[in-house]
């Protein structure tokens, strides 16, 4: 009795460096936000009640629309896109050939570098005269897009730049696919099953678990697009790439519109929030988990 | 027979074509930005233009990197956050996660799935009220506000890593070590740690990645000059009062990255590792 005492007390004590944190750095600043959300907030710190006004005012907003839309339309094709590129390239590396390990650093590295030095590499490889895309389209002969200088093709470049960084989630489905049971595999061979019919009964559900996780994480960080936007187009052109998260911090880091931002910010978590929990109750539709078949 | 193996054969060099059409896509920006980075300025706008620069200029890189700002300062600004955050994140997580994994205390279950859910939650619902609250605190142009509430209270992604890892190590060597009178801290500083490397080296590595090309965070609390880090200077010099020399912005570039790969390089093992183990997550 007195040991277990003992060993919650040390569970309590071991915890807190995080749990602390975690009241101080997170519920606090979400509770604040909250509030915030409701008020007008003027340099230096003066906050005013105000109700609603920010939310009916976001609504009516243009740029709020604009850059809802702007981030749906990316969140929709670079997820879904980058998922399929991630188990493609896992099951290319997948195969049983000398030297596959070589090709697997080589596609992981793009996810090696972000932020601001992928931005600026991209910038120059999407450069409509002088940049490496055109370059060899013009090899092809074809004429190239105006990608980030046009806003039909801006969020296209910055989905196909989120392509080539799908290394990191290759990883994770690599681990997967080597996960699945070899037996599987032979019991179809024995069947008389080809591989287009394997890869849709076998090893497509027995990954649909880490397509589950993968697929919530991708689309909350893809909500979250910001750094190439503000590096490589400043939102533009024609405000093409103001994604959400720029008009965020547009709003509360420039115009210092805190309150107006803070209930844009509680927009995009309860966006994000009903995507999960949807995502999360259909679920089971789709995704295959273990524990039914023991 | 014949047959049978020449079919094999195509089989394979298929395969290889397909592996390399890929590598190519996925090396060739990285060799574009290496050939614009040692290029004479004057063929870089050039059309047709020219992918293997006519003669290789090394001199670019020093002039990058100490021609304009002075990049060695950024450089141990970044290597001082990037330190302290590892050492920070490494030594709170494993000790969080170790009360997570191997002690029994009401609540445990419960703010464990609250740990999950910060993944959930977007960074800009917090964002705003820390800077308001940390201007308060005079923590505007310091590190304090990209250390201290990612050390505690975030990490919820290397707790769970750790905690996932923990759960693998047997109980047994616990319960005899409490036997032999350990406390609780020892068994964890002299038991898990060191059966822990490959696991905190994980949470290492991608608190290095993280931190080193952090960007958000710096460009709202970091207004001086002299306390930029590398991500900063880097768009600094990209939107500077120079212009813009793009063989010189590349060259800045790779050298900002090269630490990166070179960690990546060292330690892909361990990255695959932490991946298969924090597969425990699905589900």
């Amino acid at each position: 009795m007195k040991s277990s005492k003992r060993e919650e007390l040390y569970g309590y004590i071991f915890v807190s460096p995080w749990l602390i944190g975690y009241i101080l750095f997170i519920v606090f600043p979400v509770v604040y936000s909250f509030i915030l959300s409701f008020c007008k907030y003027t340099l230096p710190f003066t906050v005013k009640f105000i109700g609603l006004l920010n939310y009916k005012e976001i609504i009516r907003d243009p740029f709020f629309r604009l850059s809802l839309y702007n981030t749906l339309y990316y969140t929709l094709f670079s997820v879904p896109l980058g998922i399929a590129t991630s188990i493609v390239i896992a099951i290319i590396l997948n195969m049983r050939v000398k030297g596959v390990s070589v090709f697997r650093t080589i596609y992981y590295m793009p996810a090696v570098i972000s932020g601001v030095a992928v931005s600026l590499l991209w910038l120059v490889v999407l450069d409509p005269s002088y940049g490496l895309i055109n370059y060899i389209l013009s090899l092809l002969h074809i004429r190239g897009p105006l990608w980030l200088q046009d806003p039909k093709w801006s969020k296209p470049a910055l989905i196909l730049m989120s392509l080539w960084q799908s290394g990191g989630n290759m990883i994770i489905y690599l681990a997967g696919l080597q996960q699945i049971p070899e037996q599987l595999y032979e019991a179809a061979t024995i069947d008389g099953a080809n591989n287009w019919f394997k890869f849709w009964k076998i090893t497509l559900p027995l990954l649909t678990p880490t397509i589950f996780l993968n697929l919530i994480l991708s689309i909350i960080g893809s909500f979250q697009i910001f750094t190439q936007a503000y590096v490589m187009t400043g939102g533009g052109p024609l405000n093409s790439t103001l994604f959400y998260v720029l008009y965020l911090y547009q709003k509360g880091f420039q115009s210092f519109e805190m309150g107006y931002a803070s209930a844009l910010a509680w927009i995009l978590f309860i966006i994000v929030l009903m995507l999960t929990i949807i995502l999360f109750r259909t679920s089971w539709r789709w995704v295959y988990y273990e524990a039914e078949v023991k | 027979m014949r047959r049978k193996s020449s079919r094999r054969y195509i089989l394979i060099l298929l395969k290889y074509l397909l592996l390399i059409t890929g590598a190519v896509f996925f090396l060739l920006p990285f060799l574009f930005m290496l050939s614009m980075s040692l290029s004479d300025p004057h063929d870089l706008f050039q059309i047709p233009i020219k992918i293997i620069p006519r003669r290789l200029i090394w001199s670019n890189y020093r002039e990058a990197w100490v021609g304009y700002y002075p990049f060695n300062l950024f450089l141990k600004n970044t290597i001082l956050i990037t330190a302290i955050f590892i050492i920070g994140q490494v030594s709170v997580c494993s000790l969080v996660a170790y009360s997570f994994a191997r002690l029994k205390w009401r609540g445990r279950n419960f703010l464990f799935t609250v740990l999950l859910s910060t993944l959930m939650l977007p960074a800009q619902v917090v964002i705003i009220p820390q800077f308001i609250y940390f201007s308060k605190w005079g923590w505007i142009n310091t590190y304090y506000p990209l250390l201290i509430p990612w050390i505690f209270g975030r990490g919820a992604f290397p707790i769970f890593l750790l905690r996932q890892f923990y759960m693998t190590i047997p109980l047994e060597l616990d319960e005899a070590a409490k036997i032999d009178g350990a406390s609780y801290f020892q068994i964890y500083y002299k038991i898990l740690l060191p059966l822990s490397k490959p696991a905190l080296g994980v949470v290492a590595i991608n608190g290095f990645m993280f931190q080193w090309n952090n960007f958000f965070e710096p460009l709202i609390y970091i207004n001086d000059k002299t306390k930029f880090t590398l991500a900063l200077a880097l768009r600094m010099f990209q939107a500077g009062e120079f212009g813009t020399y793009w063989h010189l912005l590349m060259a800045a570039s790779v050298l900002v990255a090269l630490p990166c790969f070179v960690i990546f390089f060292l330690f892909q093992k361990y990255l695959v590792e932490g991946t298969i183990i924090s597969g425990g997550l699905k589900g």
